[in-house]
């Protein structure tokens, strides 16, 4: 299946409208474990299955990030990565991958390359979408959508247990692909602990039927987990679970296995 | 107030409330309820009332004589210092505290970097019987192991920080992770006029108190309420907010920031954050901030600790761009000479933080009748052990 977009639909909004549910999404750092991996990787995880990537950009003072990701993301640091060198290796995304890919970053980063000159050259390299955790929606509003929308990228908004009903509604409108649904309130790399009262917000979220599609992310590490996610959102989102096993040997050799723990093709 | 904040939390080009989704409703309730919980004439008399019979307020305005004949203008110390805790963090930590209460808090976070707003926060949660988690870089728990000392005694758990450079701006991202994974029943006491709206502004208004008080104190020395010169020391800049605070308005009024140089401007080794420091978004505020091309934050030195941080508030930020205050910079041997002047002059041991605004004083030109107001922000008994290292005593 080819994700070519057409008629403003980017390649996101292709697999949504193509493919429903159990959905895979991979996160991992750029320039982590080596500064030249970026696209080995994202190779390997489209041959092993993954439907979409998310590709962090890494920052010094990732506040939302648990130890894993942000250990990962000194170490691009100081292995050379910058928004420059990533655009630079992401010139041939498109001739080696065709899922849909994230950015991942804080806003800082973007400021001080130019928002503008980000979305262009994100939309130049094929670059569907952008997760900004701390970019706020008054900012956003009032001076990133219009370089977002201009380039066809989406972005991407969190929701957490605390989100009320209101901002949850004002999200789904200003979203154009999916919503990221935060398992818990917490940082990166904890555990997904099912309990009644997410329970309870996976279903209160479910029924007010959003028209973007729901994805979940934080805590998801194995199938159980995963499995456990899709039955109330379109599909999951692993990040620190999968950059560990990038601190392995032979990591590129190990990928096909990691996939497939999670969500075995049947 | 001209120079205030507006809805959206800025101050001209700077400020907002940059958090992540999971800090939003934290973020929001104090939003809403700051202003009605400051405003509320039972907040205000608890306020006022610790401030006079627990902190020690209104702090002496002291004419220093012996200042003045050598800088040849009238030199008025507003002595922050003498509060209980030893500086003026307690100011702070105290409306927060009272805050926290009246938002039905059971437990209480806070960063610090030299330990002097730790040490405030842990007090007051001791005061009011109040759970309290201090994260602190490991670094700085190594440097200032006294304090450390005096948040356990106080009852506070202290954590260090183990990410990063392991100094303040790490114990603050700590500290949000904190709050992040804590939504319902912690507070988080920040230690300056930093972070996501409306920090900046509420820890503003609980400084204030410093410049209130100086303008009464100043017209009872002087029979004028307005001096020419209003000087304090810039880390994050909450002595400097609250000295500069009711003075904002009166133009007439400059208003000097002094932060520090290190080992110098172009050094390498420094937290000169508006001389060295571009537009950016720091611990969830636009601010200025010491960066690299990259937008990554650098990280800063002092001999300081508490001027020891890469950026500075939104409303100094805004200051500085639209030039309604000045800011200077001062080094580290500036500054511990500045402070041993002030111990033989004026029989005051200043907190090394507090010398830099003192260092400025070689620096200006003053008239005879100028009027000169600095915040002696705090004592230097923490600072015991940098000062006998530096003098060889």
């Amino acid at each position: 299946m080819s994700y070519e977009p057409s008629n403003n639909m980017n390649r996101l909004n292709q697999l949504f409208a193509t493919k429903g549910n159990n959905l895979l999404s991979i996160y991992y750092t750029a320039g982590y474990p080596e500064l030249n991996s970026t696209l080995d990787i994202a190779e390997a995880l489209e041959k092993a299955g993954v439907d979409f990537l998310e590709i962090g950009f890494p920052y010094s003072d990732p506040v939302a990030d648990g130890p894993t990701i942000q250990n990962s993301s000194q170490q691009a640091l100081d292995s050379g990565m910058t928004l420059k060198v990533l655009f630079e290796q992401l010139k041939d995304l498109r001739k080696r991958i065709s899922i849909p890919i994230l950015l991942m970053g804080y806003v800082n980063p973007i400021m001080q390359y130019g928002v503008e000159r980000f979305c262009k050259q994100a939309a130049e390299v094929g670059v569907d979408g952008v997760i900004v955790p701390d970019l706020p929606i008054y900012e956003y509003e009032t001076i990133y959508a219009k370089y977002f929308k201009g380039n066809n990228l989406s972005n991407i908004f969190l929701i957490t247990p605390q989100t009320s009903p209101d901002r949850i509604s004002k999200i789904d409108d200003l979203s154009n692909s999916f919503i990221y649904l935060l398992s818990s309130s917490s940082i990166t790399g904890g555990s997904l602990n099912v309990s009644d009262s997410i329970e309870a917000y996976y279903t209160r979220v479910k029924a007010m039927n959003l028209k973007n599609p729901t994805i979940i992310g934080f805590g998801i590490s194995d199938n159980a987990t995963f499995t456990k996610a899709c039955q109330y959102a379109n599909g999951a989102i692993v990040g620190s679970k999968f950059v560990k096993l990038l601190e392995e040997d032979n990591y590129l050799e190990k990928i096909p296995a990691f996939v497939q723990s999670i969500r075995p093709i049947y | 107030m001209k120079y205030g904040v507006n809805e959206q939390g800025y101050y001209g080009d700077f400020g907002g409330a940059y958090v992540p989704e999971m800090l939003y409703p934290n973020v929001e309730e104090l939003r809403q309820q700051y202003l009605t919980i400051l405003n509320d004439p039972d907040f205000k008399a608890e306020f006022n009332q610790l401030l006079k019979d627990y902190v020690g307020r209104p702090s002496p305005l002291y004419y220093a004589k012996r200042y003045s004949e050598k800088y040849g203008a009238n030199i008025f110390l507003k002595r922050e210092d003498l509060n209980h805790t030893g500086s003026h963090k307690i100011n702070n930590a105290i409306g927060q505290i009272l805050l926290a209460q009246r938002l039905g808090k059971k437990r209480i976070i806070a960063e610090t970097g030299a330990g002097q707003h730790g040490v405030a926060t842990a007090t007051v949660c001791a005061l009011k019987g109040i759970e309290c988690v201090v994260y602190m870089g490991e670094v700085d728990m190594e440097r200032q192991a006294p304090n450390v000392a005096r948040m356990k005694m106080l009852g506070a758990k202290v954590v260090p920080a183990m990410s990063g450079s392991r100094t303040l701006k790490d114990a603050t991202n700590e500290a949000l992770r904190d709050w992040i994974a804590n939504p319902v029943d912690t507070h988080y006491i920040i230690g300056s006029v930093v972070g996501p709206y409306p920090y900046p502004d509420m820890v503003a208004r609980f400084q204030s108190i410093i410049s209130f008080e100086t303008k009464k104190q100043l017209f009872e020395h002087t029979g004028k309420e307005l001096p020419e010169y209003v000087m304090a020391c810039v880390g994050g800049g909450s002595n400097a907010m609250g000295m500069f605070y009711h003075f904002l308005d009166d133009e007439s009024v400059r208003l000097i920031a002094v932060e520090a140089a290190g080992k110098g401007v172009n050094s390498g080794h420094s937290a000169a954050t508006t001389f060295l420091g571009k537009e950016g978004v720091l611990h969830g505020s636009r601010t200025i901030l010491m960066q690299t091309e990259d937008g990554q934050v650098v990280e800063p030195y002092s001999i300081s600790a508490g001027l020891d941080y890469p950026g500075i508030g939104p409303q100094h930020a805004h200051l500085y761009k639209i030039k309604r205050a000045e800011y200077a910079s001062v080094t580290d041997d500036e500054a511990l000479q500045a402070g041993l002047l002030c111990c033989q002059l004026e029989g005051i041991i200043p907190a090394i933080e507090s010398a830099h605004a003192l260092a400025q004083l070689e620096k200006m030109k003053f008239k005879k009748d100028d009027n000169v107001v600095i915040c002696l922000s705090g004592r230097g008994d923490k600072d015991l052990n940098t000062y006998i290292k530096y003098f060889n005593y």
